[in-house]
């Protein structure tokens, strides 16, 4: 795709890039993968899947593959007869052994595209179970409609966060609380935010938080849910919270966690870009300080000055490169603004996903980003690869599932996001606030350090 | 420990229980299977056809998650290291996606020219009831290739009958090739997959041997091999039924008889290469060169498989695989290593399988059909045992408790076929099970230290 050929135009004005009926290596998983994360960042909350067997199997088997941790999902394991007469059966004796033999706090069910297509009734499901077979103490159970062929794993993903605090979030008089529902980052990321949050004395909800449970230390003894997560307090004061911060441009104006908030609870709800780079980190640690009423604290301040000397030091190496960036939309956005912050040309700004609006808030958020950037959405790898060989970059900046394009192009690939199945430490990739771009930057600078040094005849060690 | 009651006739203990061991059954809902489904069945037996497209008609899902993952070489063309998907929406689900397939095949196969093609149905395509088959006659008319449906609706069943949905599927392609050439003492071999060039290192000892073959189904498969794949004398058959039903087809209709084989340890490696020499009883000299293979090929690893069995005499495994045809291969293995199975289990074995597991497992041995996290973690703790051998879902249990993990499914780069995957499986192990890391995890501390250490 060549970024001078004019893309037609669909009804919401973002252009269309993919124009193939097929779609060739995803740049993008099914929704209930993004709410089976989601729900493993509720203390104590075991994923269900309404469906079939496979589709907890593949998405445990692909999180896994990411985090290095365990990754337990249910399923009411659909049979053909279930397909037919509808999975109440199923459903239900699903409940109920998990409440046996996982004794969890929360059950969060997802239904799957074939539920969802034979019709399920999950809110008659849910009366039924109630009326028949709840007891004291038994978990509470959310509901999320995650079919895969409406949206990507960002969007299960918020649809979970947004039906969890739906379910369990109580509206109360104001406290000095706040919520953050920082979208799909790392377990690294979030417990950076929570660091940073505790730093300037907020008290608050971060949902989901699975920095424990998808990235948690060696156990003695086998941990049937890993512990840590949002806590079902902590979800209960989401109602009564000063403020929601949501991470994400392309969540404005939707519906989300926070938005619900804001009309069921009157939680004033603002929506912010992915902390990544100095500017967005700015408008976080601002947003911050106002609620804190307070001064940035002095170790992120220092942690700024570091980073902007940081990349002065650095800025030779980067300045004029480009690059391609590819992932979730809101992630392509943060990265993008930080790589024009220092220099890096964004020739490709791509993702599987469509909200219909990442060409607009892109501009928006990165009014310097240059005309000829090819901003693509809703496009699978070979569009990218198209793009990217009219766009001729010097790297590639998104997840693992983009290492045959760089391959093919002879150039590196910096991996940041989901899925990292080519390295470990996925989980460990830190890229929000000026610490994780401190980190981004170093890892820029390195890696195309390291392809000239590579790609050199003489070899120098001194560069 | 406390068993879900649906599973209690799935789990016994050798030489404490002498019922037959319950299986072959669909997974108990909530029990967190480690199965899949019959979709994933299909998908991993067809996958290593290089020269053929692959297209998932569904959403999105099934075809991301199985996009590239397997280490199923191909020594030519890499078309099926990619993931085509119809990716269906919302308005193909209610109006049906008959026409985004066949404007997706058509698209696709006049981009990428392949052998043949395969339509993979996902659960909603056996919902939304499209003519998947129609569809594919159609487009096999207009590109003169063949385009086959495979009925892997993941609800119908099991991973079991994704596998033979799968051997249906290739069996149309079975007896359209010459078969002009082929001399007297040939085989095919079925059920491996070339993970990390495994059917490679066996063609090789069958061909050192004397013996052709014709086609591997599916490692390194072309579609042209398994057209004339019925030209072939006899077929081995690896893999705990993922081929038996080709392999009983092609003895039906075209009178090939069929062994079933592992090339794992060996043992089995060795009985793989005697019953194909055996079967061709009319030149001896096939014999004399297995019998010659066998002994120069266990003379190189010999010396380093006893160094192996000194630093893993007495150690204790867990194994949970898919097949329980290669959990056999394993418990011998793991013997030759001078190491206990202390635990093993598949996700789809038989009756016989289990028997036959029963037959070669010590007292005290817990014996399980389709587990799950929580059963195989309790056992693993019960038995204290030094290594699991597994797939990607078993990992983190180990991991997490301090034990020691071979990866023996289909994702691993390394081949652990052949008698040099034997070697590097006790390399695999041994790297594992000794390194020192064990004695800073929890369940280790300051109890086996000092041993691990050593």
């Amino acid at each position: 795709m060549n970024a001078a050929v004019p893309a037609p135009v669909a009804p919401d004005d973002e252009p269309v890039f993919h124009h193939a009926v097929s779609t060739r290596n995803a740049c993008k998983l099914c929704t209930p993968l993004g709410a089976c994360l989601a729900f493993r960042g509720i203390e104590g909350c075991l994923p269900f899947l309404h469906g079939s067997q496979g589709c907890s199997t593949y998405i445990r088997r692909y999180l896994i593959s990411h985090f290095r941790e365990p990754m337990d999902i249910a399923a009411s394991n659909f049979s053909e007869s279930s397909a037919v007469f509808g999975g109440k059966s199923n459903f239900e004796a699903g409940i109920r052994n998990v409440v046996k033999g996982y004794q969890p706090k929360v059950i969060g069910v997802a239904t799957t595209c074939l539920s969802e297509t034979i019709g399920e009734d999950m809110k008659l499901l849910f009366r039924e179970y109630r009326e028949q077979h709840w007891e004291d103490g038994h978990p509470a159970m959310v509901h999320v409609s995650t079919p895969s062929y409406s949206g990507t794993h960002v969007d299960g993903f918020r649809n979970a966060v947004r039906a969890v605090t739906e379910t369990l979030a109580v509206r109360g008089a104001q406290t000095g609380r706040l919520n953050l529902f920082p979208d799909m980052v790392s377990a690294a990321d979030l417990r950076y935010l929570k660091e940073v949050l505790a730093d300037f004395g907020l008290a608050a909800s971060v949902v989901p938080d699975y920095s424990e449970t998808m990235d948690g230390p060696s156990w003695a003894e086998y941990e049937k849910l890993s512990s840590g997560g949002t806590t079902l307090d902590e979800l209960r004061a989401a109602g009564s919270a000063r403020v929601s911060i949501t991470f994400g441009r392309t969540q404005a104006g939707r519906p989300s966690a926070g938005a619900w908030l804001e009309t069921a609870c009157e939680v004033p709800h603002r929506v912010i870009g992915m902390p990544i780079g100095i500017r967005e980190s700015d408008v976080f640690f601002d947003l911050l300080a106002a609620a804190a009423g307070a001064a940035v604290p002095e170790r992120h301040a220092k942690e700024r000055g570091r980073l902007v000397d940081a990349l002065v030091d650095g800025h030779k190496y980067l300045s004029g490169r480009r690059a391609v960036v590819y992932g979730e939309e809101d992630l392509v956005i943060g990265l993008a603004s930080f790589l024009c912050e220092i220099g890096v040309e964004p020739a490709v700004c791509a993702s599987g996903g469509r909200s219909g609006a990442l060409t607009r808030t892109l501009r928006e958020a990165v009014p310097e980003l240059p005309a000829s950037t090819t901003i693509a959405s809703g496009v699978d790898f070979t569009d990218i690869a198209d793009a990217a060989a009219a766009a001729r970059p010097d790297l590639l900046i998104g997840h693992s599932k983009g290492y045959r394009l760089a391959r093919a192009l002879g150039v590196p690939l910096v991996r940041v996001g989901f899925p990292i199945h080519d390295r470990v430490g996925g989980q460990r990739l830190l890229q929000l606030g000026y610490r994780g771009a401190q980190q981004l930057f170093d890892t820029l600078v390195n890696t195309l350090m390291a392809h000239k040094q590579e790609s050199s005849d003489v070899g120098y060690s001194y560069l | 420990m406390d068993l879900l009651e649906a599973r209690r006739h799935q789990v016994r203990r050798q030489g404490e229980d002498a019922a037959p061991i319950a299986c072959d059954k669909h997974s108990v809902a909530g029990s967190v299977s480690q199965r899949a489904c019959v979709f994933c069945g299909s998908r991993v037996v067809l996958y290593p056809i290089a020269d053929a497209l692959h297209l998932v008609h569904g959403p999105i899902g099934c075809a991301a998650y199985t996009w590239d993952i397997r280490g199923a070489l191909s020594s030519g063309p890499q078309l099926h290291r990619n993931s085509f998907s119809t990716d269906l929406r919302e308005m193909d689900v209610i109006y049906g996606g008959e026409k985004k397939l066949e404007a997706a095949l058509l698209e696709l196969i006049d981009a990428h020219q392949p052998s043949a093609a395969f339509v993979y149905s996902t659960c909603i395509v056996g919902v939304i009831g499209d003519d998947v088959a129609a569809i594919c006659n159609k487009v096999a008319k207009a590109r003169g290739i063949p385009v086959l449906p495979v009925h892997s609706e993941g609800f119908k069943g099991t991973k079991k009958h994704g596998y033979r949905a799968a051997c249906e599927a290739v069996y149309k392609l079975v007896g359209t090739g010459d078969t002009s050439g082929i001399g007297p003492h040939s085989i095919n071999i079925l059920g491996d997959f070339n993970l990390a060039g495994e059917t490679w290192i066996i063609r090789d000892y069958y061909k050192r041997m004397g013996i052709d073959v014709v086609a591997c189904i599916t490692g390194d498969a072309r579609v042209d091999d398994i057209r004339r794949a019925h030209g072939a004398k006899l077929n081995l058959v690896q893999c705990s039924g993922s081929m038996t039903a080709l392999g009983q087809m092609m003895e039906r209709d075209h009178g090939i008889p069929q062994k079933r084989v592992s090339y794992f340890g060996i043992e089995d490696m060795s009985a793989a290469l005697y019953d194909a020499a055996k079967f061709f009883a009319d030149d001896p000299t096939i014999l004399e060169r297995a019998e010659a293979l066998v002994r120069e090929e266990v003379a190189a690893i010999y010396p380093q498989l006893r160094q192996f069995r000194a630093r893993l005499e007495g150690r204790k495994a867990a194994i949970y695989v898919g097949g329980a045809f290669k959990a056999f291969s394993l418990v011998r293995a793991l013997k030759l290593l001078g190491m206990e199975t202390s635990v093993v289990g598949s996700q789809t074995g038989g009756p016989e399988d289990y028997e036959q597991l029963r037959a070669i497992s010590d007292p005290g041995t817990i014996i399980v059909d389709d587990s799950n996290p929580l059963e195989l973690a309790q056992f693993c703790l019960e038995k204290d045992v030094d290594l699991f051998i597994g797939g990607v879902k078993e990992r983190p249990i180990a991991y997490k408790l301090g034990i020691a993990f071979c990866d023996h499914n289909h994702e691993r780069k390394e081949p652990l076929a052949g008698f040099v995957g034997m070697l590097n499986f006790a390399r695999e192990v041994d790297r594992s099970v000794n390194s020192p890391v064990w004695k800073f995890v929890p369940r280790r501390r300051g109890v086996r230290g000092a041993e691990v250490e050593a």
